[in-house]
C-alpha cells in the first residue's frame, strides 16, 4: 500500500493530540499547564464528540494526573497524560513509581522553563530534572516529530522487554504552538500499529490478586531497581526495532539522532530539539561557504547512546554541546557532562565545549549559531577550547 | 439486618499475619467496611501503617487487588482505577460488577491528602473512601496531624514546662466531605459493628463518592491497652467526642444517641496520651475541651433537627 504523503497544517500539539486519539488511549487524567494546554483542550473536544473510547478526568493536579495515570494503568488500561515545567516537577515523586511499577505511560512533555522566575516559554530544565527518574526520554525537533515520537512512544513503553514509561518531549510554543506541515499517518495504520494493551499483570484480575506497591525491604530491593535497569538496557534494541517498523508505514526514518553533514565534518554543534533546526541553516550556510561544519541532533536521551554519539563524533575535531537548562554543577550542561563521559575509553577525543543557550525561551538565531561555529574554527586553530562553559547570548 | 453470626462467615479480604500492632483499630475497620462490599473488590492504601504492615513483600495479607502508589494521593491512584473500569466496562473488556474501596489513615486524608480527596471527591468517582482515623502520624512515630485532639501529648505536640500537648482543635473532615455535597458522608466507629456494617453497606451502594470516617484508636500512640481498644470506641461514642451520623444528599442523620452522655474526661482517662491533662494546672484545658464537644454535638443535632423539616 502507498505511503501517506498529503501534507496538513497543524501546531505540534495539535499534531501530538491527533496522535493520542488515534492511539485511543482507554483513560486520560490531565491538567492544564501553558504551553501544554491545549493537548487537554482538543482531546476533551474529541471525548466531548464520542471520536475516542477514553475515560477522561479532569484532575485536580498535576500529582493527581500522574496518580491517576498510574492506577488506571495498573488496573490493566492504556492511560495517558501530558504536562509541561511547573506540571513535570509536581509529578516528580509519581515519576519514579510509574517506573518503578513498570507501567508503560506514554506521555508529551512540552518543554519549558521551570520557576523561579516565572517563566512559561521554553528550555529543557523540566525534563533534565526527570533523567534519573527511570524514564525512557525521546525529543523531537517539529511538529512532525513529536508526532512520530508520539505513536512510537507507545509501542516502546509496552514492548515486554522494556515496560517503562515514556516522555515525548518538544519544544514549548516553538514547537508546540507554531504551525507547520506534516504528514499523518493513517488511523487504521495507527491502530494496527500500536495494536491491543495486553498487559502481563494487572490489577482487575480477580482470579489471581496482585498486591501492587508493596513494602519492599532491603532484601529485595536492589534486584527490583537492577531488573528495571535491564529494560532500559532492552530499550536500546526496541527503540530501533519500533523505529524500522514506523518506517514502513510512515516513510520516515528515526534512530539514536540525526547527523546533519556529519560525515567529514571537523566543526560539530550538537543540539536537541527545535534549535537543531536553526543549526542547519547555519551549517548549509557554512558549507557553501566550503567550511566542514556539521550538526548532530539527539533523539533519545534515555537511555542515552553513548557509544553511537561516540563513534558518530569520532571524526570530529571540535564540538559544541549546546544545552537548554543549566545543571548548576559548574561543569556545564547534562548533555555535555554525559557526552564527555562517554569519550572517557574513547582513543580518539575531539576538543569540546558547552554553552547553556536559550534559557526561558530566549530566541537562539542563526546569528547565534554562526558565533559558535566561529568559536569552534578559533579554538580548532588554537588546538584547545579557551572556555569550557559559556552562557550563550547573555548580558553582562 | 445481619447477625454476626452471618457477617463472619463472609470471605475475608484482609488475611491473619499481618504485622499490625496487637489491638491496632485500622484491621478491625478494614474487615468491618469491606464485608459489606459483597463481591469483587478493589482496594487503594495510602502510605502509614496499615499500608507497611500489610505488604512486606514478598508476602501480602491481601487477597483481592490491592494497589499503593504513595501517601497523599490514594484518592487520586483509586480515580484512576476506577475510570479505567468504567472505560473498560464501556468497551466490554471487564463484565464484573467491581467495587472501589480506598484507605488512608488521618495524616493520608486530612493533611497531606486533603486536595487530592477533595478532588475526587467532586468528580464523583463512584468509590468508597474510608479514613482509618487514629488521630496522628503513628508510622513515623506519632506526630501531630490536623485530626489530633487538642491536648494529646505527640512527638511534635510534646507535653513540656510551656506545653500541654496539642494547642489547637481537630479539624471537622467529616463535615468537611458532606459540603462536598457527595452521595454519602458518614462517621463509624468499630464498637458499634451494626450501625458501622450498615453505613458501608449504604456507602457502596451510593451511585458516586462516599466518605466513612472511622475511629481506629493506635494502642501505641494512644497509650492504651490492646484489649481496651473496642472499650475506648465506645467511650468516644458516649461521650459524643466521635458521634455517629451520617449525611444522605443533604440530610443529616445521627444514628446514635447515647442515652445518658458521658464527661469526656471518661475518654480521655482511659489513655497515656492525654494523662497530663488530669494533672494540677491542667483543668482549664480539660474545660476547654468539654466545651468543643458540646458545641459540636449540638450543632449536629441541629443539624438533623433542620435536615426534618
Ligand atoms: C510525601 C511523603 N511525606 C512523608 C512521608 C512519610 N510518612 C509515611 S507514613 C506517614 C504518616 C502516616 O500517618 P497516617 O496517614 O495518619 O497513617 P498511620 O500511620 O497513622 O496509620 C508519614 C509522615 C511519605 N511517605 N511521603
Ligand atoms: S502503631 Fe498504632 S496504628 Fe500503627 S500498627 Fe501499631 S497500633 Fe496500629
Ligand atoms: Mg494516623
Amino acid at each position: 500500500m502507498a505511503l501517506e504523503t498529503k501534507q496538513v497544517a497543524m501546531t505540534g500539539n495539535e499534531a501530538v493530540a491527533n496522535a493520542i486519539k488515534q492511539i485511543n488511549p482507554d483513560v486520560i487524567a490531565a491538567y492544564p499547564i501553558t504551553p501544554q494546554t491545549d493537548i487537554v483542550q482538543f482531546y476533551s473536544t474529541f471525548v466531548a464528540n464520542g471520536l475516542v473510547d477514553t475515560q477522561m478526568v479532569t484532575v485536580e493536579s498535576e500529582h493527581s494526573a500522574m496518580s491517576a495515570t498510574i492506577g488506571a494503568s495498573a488496573a490493566g488500561a492504556r492511560a495517558m497524560t501530558a504536562t509541561s515545567s511547573q506540571g513535570l516537577a509536581l509529578m516528580h515523586e509519581l515519576l519514579h513509581i510509574a517506573s518503578g511499577f513498570r507501567l508503560p505511560i506514554a506521555m508529551p512533555v512540552v518543554n519549558r522553563a521551570v520557576s523561579a522566575p516565572i517563566n512559561i516559554h521554553c528550555d529543557h530544565s523540566d525534563t533534565m530534572a526527570a533523567l534519573t527518574t527511570g524514564w525512557i526520554q525521546i525529543y523531537g525537533e517539529n511538529a512532525q516529530e513529536a508526532y512520530d515520537n508520539m505513536i512510537q512512544a507507545v509501542k516502546i513503553a509496552e514492548d515486554p522487554r522494556v515496560k517503562l514509561p515514556v516522555m515525548v518531549c518538544y519544544d514549548g510554543f516553538i514547537t508546540s504552538h507554531a504551525v507547520e506541515n506534516l504528514v499523518l499517518v493513517p488511523d487504521e495504520k495507527v491502530k494496527e500499529f500500536v495494536g491491543e494493551y495486553k498487559p502481563q499483570h494487572r490489577l482487575f484480575d480477580f482470579d489471581n490478586p496482585i498486591t501492587f506497591g508493596p513494602l519492599v525491604l532491603p532484601d529485595y530491593f536492589s534486584e527490583i531497581k537492577a531488573q528495571e535497569a535491564e529494560g532500559m538496557l532492552a530499550a536500546r534494541e526496541v527503540i530501533l526495532e519500533v523505529a524500522k517498523e514506523y518506517e514502513k508505514i510512515s516513510g520516515r526514518k528515526y534512530g539514536w539522532f540525526e547527523g546533519y553533514k556529519l560525515d567529514d565534518a571537523e566543526r560539530v554543534i550538537v543540539v536537541l530539539s527545535s534549535a537543531a533546526g536553526t543549526a542547519k541553516v547555519v551549517v548549509d550556510e557554512l558549507r557553501a561557504q566550503g567550511e566542514k561544519v556539521g550538526l548532530l541532533k539527539p533523539r533519545v536521551l534515555r537511555p542515552f547512546p553513548a557509544e553511537e554519539l561516540v563513534k558518530a563524533l569520532s571524526g570530529a575535531k571540535v564540538v559544541a554541546v549546546m544545552d537548554r537548562a543549566e545543571t548548576f554543577s559548574t561543569q556545564g550542561g547534562q548533555i555535555f557532562t554525559e557526552l564527555r563521559a562517554a569519550f572517557y575509553e574513547a582513543p580518539k577525543k575531539p576538543l569540546m565545549r558547552n554553552y547553556i543557550f536559550g534559557l526561558g525561551g530566549r530566541d537562539t538565531t542563526t546569528a547565534h549559531i554562526r558565533t559558535v561555529f566561529e568559536q569552534l574554527k578559533q579554538d580548532q586553530e588554537r588546538g584547545s577550547v579557551d572556555r569550557k562553559v559559556t552562557h550563550l547570548d547573555v548580558r553582562v | 439486618m445481619a447477625s454476626l453470626k452471618e457477617l463472619s462467615a463472609i470471605p475475608e479480604v484482609l488475611a491473619p499475619g499481618h504485622r499490625l500492632c496487637a489491638g491496632c483499630g485500622a484491621p478491625i475497620v478494614v474487615r468491618q467496611i469491606t464485608r459489606a462490599a459483597k463481591g469483587p473488590l478493589v482496594v487503594t492504601n495510602a502510605t502509614g501503617c496499615l499500608e507497611v504492615s500489610t505488604t512486606v513483600y514478598p508476602y501480602t495479607s491481601w487477597n483481592t487487588p490491592w494497589i499503593h502508589t504513595a501517601f497523599e494521593n490514594a484518592a487520586a491512584t483509586a480515580s484512576g482505577v476506577e475510570a479505567a473500569y468504567q472505560s473498560l466496562k464501556r468497551q466490554g473488556k471487564v463484565d464484573k460488577e467491581v467495587k472501589f474501596v480506598v484507605f488512608g489513615g488521618d495524616g493520608g486524608t486530612y493533611d497531606i491528602g486533603f486536595q487530592s480527596l477533595s478532588g475526587a471527591m467532586e468528580r464523583n468517582h463512584n468509590l468508597v473512601y474510608v479514613c482509618y482515623d487514629n488521630g496522628a502520624y503513628m508510622n513515623t512515630g506519632i506526630q501531630r496531624s490536623s485530626a489530633t485532639p487538642k491536648g494529646a501529648d505527640t512527638t511534635t505536640s510534646p507535653v513540656g514546662k510551656l506545653s500541654y500537648g496539642k494547642r489547637e482543635n481537630r479539624k471537622d473532615l467529616t463535615q468537611i466531605m458532606a459540603a462536598h455535597n457527595i452521595p454519602y458522608a458518614a462517621q463509624v466507629s468499630p464498637a458499634h459493628w451494626n450501625d458501622l456494617y450498615q453505613k458501608a453497606e449504604k456507602a457502596f451502594a451510593a451511585n458516586g463518592a462516599a466518605f466513612i470516617n472511622a475511629l481506629a484508636p493506635c494502642p501505641r500512640g494512644w497509650r492504651h491497652d490492646s484489649k481496651d481498644t473496642i472499650e475506648i470506641c465506645r467511650l468516644a461514642v458516649d461521650t459524643c467526642f466521635w458521634p455517629l451520623y451520617e449525611v444522605v444528599e443533604g440530610k443529616t442523620r445521627v444514628t446514635y444517641k447515647p442515652r445518658e452522655k458521658k464527661p469526656v474526661t471518661e475518654f480521655l482517662k482511659a489513655q497515656g496520651r492525654f494523662r497530663h491533662l488530669f494533672q494540677p494546672g491542667n483543668e482549664g484545658v480539660l474545660e476547654e475541651i468539654q466545651k468543643e464537644v458540646d458545641r459540636r454535638w449540638e450543632e449536629l443535632l441541629a443539624l438533623e433537627e433542620i435536615s426534618n423539616r
